[in-house]
């Protein structure tokens, strides 16, 4: 047993050797660490505001990571819809409810063992999946590791002309019928708004 | 593409930098005596009465839900543009639509009165 | 990777660093160069800003300090940088400390887009025109944290004002933007200058400018503009009667200097934005010899921009929130709309380029004239009305002999 470990300590190592990081995995980092901890300041902070101020730093950071995954037009769309729009929606939300402005609200309540024990399962379901992936080690395996998404890789611009494209060949219905969801939930706020008053 | 991103990425450091040591100057070289009138809210003059609230007004929530609607539809008509020389007329008239049912939306708000008084 | 960066980066690689230390230095200096031109551009600017201002108030304007008085702004900054740093009891430290550092900062970032020369632009993005777009939600998060960590009822209201209006001129600016990129087939912004030259057997005169194509949508981008930056005539945040100061209430000192940085640089960036897209960037006659004319162009149509800017604050009254938040939804949005639905019925169902181009100068034009009509004849029935209201109802007691009609 021990000498199974001691043979999985030396593959560790072996594999883990100190390489200087490439400068994606550092930048992967920087953005990486960021966006967890204002996650985690979004649940555990106590004071509502400093919530969604640190909504609006995980979405950046969320951003930053996508633009490293080449996916630029994602990336300034989560801006300009989630810090944008959503987040200002969601900060006067918080500022225009009488009760919500000052402090000291307990992030914890009496579920608070459930949620434990469900976060931990969610995290081992999501950590398996990760692990058990076959990451392809380098740029060659890369380009020939295909699930048939990635089978004919374009770039750049014509991602995004590409996906303007589908919107109207492939995906049509879908698109049109977003037209109506959006139309509808302008429908639904004039209802409710007008309800208030 | 990511050294464009790269070189973002270091100037949005500097850009950071240049204001914050503004701010930090001003602090180290300004006086520093705080007092209790100073650091008083601010109302004219007047004493404040009562808690910071606002009073609910549904205007702002309304006018902040139609910019959110308006823009995920600019986000769906950039990449359309750029597809622009790929597409027949069919496809055109497809995309016309949505924009005209989402200008039906802003006709429907206006007509309820929701784009009124502020 | 962008021609200077190119340049340098060979330049650096010559020394013997490994290539990822000499990226990283080519980009550094390149950001250091763009993120000191900030400071120095606001100080020509708040100078132009008092001395356009003044003599249309028909008077000097600063002339002591310095020629011309070209150093009174480096005098005032001095005077703001002595004053105390006044927080308020109660004030959420982070965001009040953050909120004027994140207007500045998202200001300074548009220059990263900004094409001076052919070839000189910090970086060409895919999604060049949408980078603009994404930089104004930080200040509107910079605006919100402004008006809610000042803890002061008024601040928070202005705040709110303030962000209803930035929202609400963002979308007729994005779709106003969204008309040349049309036209082009790209968000990159050096693409989109560099297809407003206009070539005559060869030689490139530089002259074929958007604004001559769709006059409509630089005008509906101007006016989104000087809402976005907060000048007059939508500026009802900074006049001293309306809501004490707006939400920098209680910012004082070097704080405060921030806010009004941001509001100088972000006109000018705008302005030179709208260059870029409807008046030709860099593009002018010989800018193919001599490349270094392209940054001669680009300033004096983007300094001419401001001064328009600076003359229509000089003349304008402003509007009432009311009224500019309807003229927003209720005018620019619907015409911006349309103009953008015509413009791609016409790109489609016209063949020849020079068809479709007079197919959106047309409608461009029949679309603002339309609005024009409407518009003025809405304002004249309301100033009826409202002579109606107040006139006099009978003559008795008034010394004014009847003037007929």
């Amino acid at each position: 047993m021990i000498e199974q470990l001691n043979q999985l300590i030396e593959q560790l190592l072996i594999q883990t050797a100190p390489t200087v990081p490439s400068i994606q995995q550092v930048v992967f980092v920087m953005l990486a660490i960021p966006a967890a901890a204002a996650a985690l300041m979004v649940v555990l902070a106590r004071n509502l505001f400093h919530s969604a101020l640190a909504l609006v730093g995980t979405l950046f950071a969320i951003a930053g990571i996508y633009v490293l995954l080449e996916a630029e037009f994602l990336a300034v769309s989560q801006i300009l819809v989630y810090v944008g729009a959503i987040s200002t929606l969601i900060t006067f939300a918080i500022m225009l409810t009488r009760g919500m402005m000052y402090g000291a609200t307990s992030p914890l309540n009496r579920q608070a063992g459930t949620a434990i024990m469900i976060m931990v399962l969610l995290f081992a379901v999501l950590s398996g999946l990760v692990a058990s992936m076959p990451w392809p080690e380098n740029l060659v395996a890369l380009e020939t590791f295909s699930w048939g998404i990635f089978s004919n890789r374009i770039t750049g611009e014509a991602i995004i002309a590409s996906l303007g494209q589908k919107f109207l060949t492939t995906y049509l219905v879908p698109f049109e019928l977003m037209a109506v969801l959006l139309l509808v939930s302008l429908a639904g706020a004039i209802l409710l708004a007008r309800d208030r008053q | 593409m990511l050294t464009q991103y790269g070189f973002i990425l270091i100037l949005s450091a500097f850009a950071f930098i240049v204001p914050a040591s503004a701010v930090v100057m001003g602090w180290l070289l300004g006086p520093k005596r705080p007092d209790a009138i100073k650091t008083s809210t601010y109302e004219s003059g007047v004493e404040t009465i009562g808690d910071t609230w606002v009073q609910f007004r549904a205007q702002y929530y309304l006018i902040g839900l139609i910019f959110l609607i308006f823009d995920v539809e600019v986000i769906f008509l950039f990449p359309i543009a750029l597809a622009y020389s790929q597409l027949s007329l069919f496809a055109v008239i497809s995309a016309i639509t949505f924009v005209l049912i989402l200008l039906l939306g802003l006709l429907l708000e206006w007509r309820k009165g929701a784009l009124e008084w502020n | 990777m962008e021609q200077w960066s190119e340049s340098l980066f060979n330049l650096l690689g010559g020394l013997g660093l490994p290539q990822e230390v000499s990226t990283i230095i080519a980009l550094a200096v390149g950001a250091l160069v763009l993120a000191s031109v900030a400071p120095v551009l606001a100080l020509v600017l708040i100078w132009i800003t008092r001395k356009v201002i003044s003599r249309m108030q028909d008077r000097i304007g600063p002339n002591r300090i310095g020629p011309f008085g070209l150093l009174q702004t480096v005098a005032d900054a001095l005077k703001l940088l002595s004053k105390e740093d006044i927080r308020p009891a109660n004030a959420d430290f982070l965001s009040y400390a953050l909120a004027p550092i994140l207007s500045v900062f998202g200001v300074i970032l548009t220059v990263a887009v900004v094409a001076i020369a052919p070839g000189w632009i910090g970086a060409d993005l895919n999604i060049g025109v949408l980078y603009l777009v994404a930089l104004g939600s930080i200040g509107i998060m910079a605006a919100l944290m402004a008006g809610w960590s000042s803890n002061n009822k008024y601040a928070l209201l202005a705040g709110f004002r303030v962000v209803a209006q930035l929202l609400s001129y963002e979308i007729p600016m994005v779709l106003a933007m969204l008309g040349p990129v049309l036209w082009v087939g790209s968000m990159r912004l050096g693409l989109i200058t560099e297809a407003q030259s206009l070539n005559i057997f060869g030689f490139n005169l530089g002259l074929g400018w958007f604004v001559i194509l769709m006059p409509g949508m630089a005008l509906i981008y101007l006016i989104s503009a000087l809402a976005e930056s907060e000048q007059t005539p939508f500026d009802l945040l900074e006049a001293e009667s309306e809501l004490i100061a707006g939400f920098h209430i209680e910012y004082s000192g070097m704080k405060f200097a921030m806010f009004f940085l941001a509001q100088f640089l972000n006109t000018f960036f705008l302005g030179a934005i709208g260059v870029m897209l409807f008046f030709g960037g860099w593009q002018g006659p010989f800018v193919d010899q001599l490349p270094i004319l392209g940054v001669f162009y680009f300033l004096i149509k983007a300094f001419a921009f401001y001064v328009l800017v600076m003359w229509i604050k000089g003349t304008f009254p402003r509007v009432r929130v009311d009224q500019m938040m309807s003229f927003a939804w209720k005018v620019l949005v619907p015409l911006v709309l349309s103009l953008i639905l015509w413009q791609m019925l016409a790109m489609k169902l016209f063949g020849p380029v020079w068809l479709q181009y007079v197919a959106v100068l047309a409608g461009n034009v029949i679309a603002i004239g339309i609005v024009v009509n409407v518009l003025t004849s809405h304002f004249k029935q309301e100033q009826v009305r409202t002579k109606r209201a107040f006139g006099p109802k009978s003559l008795i007691g008034t010394m004014q002999p009847y003037a007929g009609d």
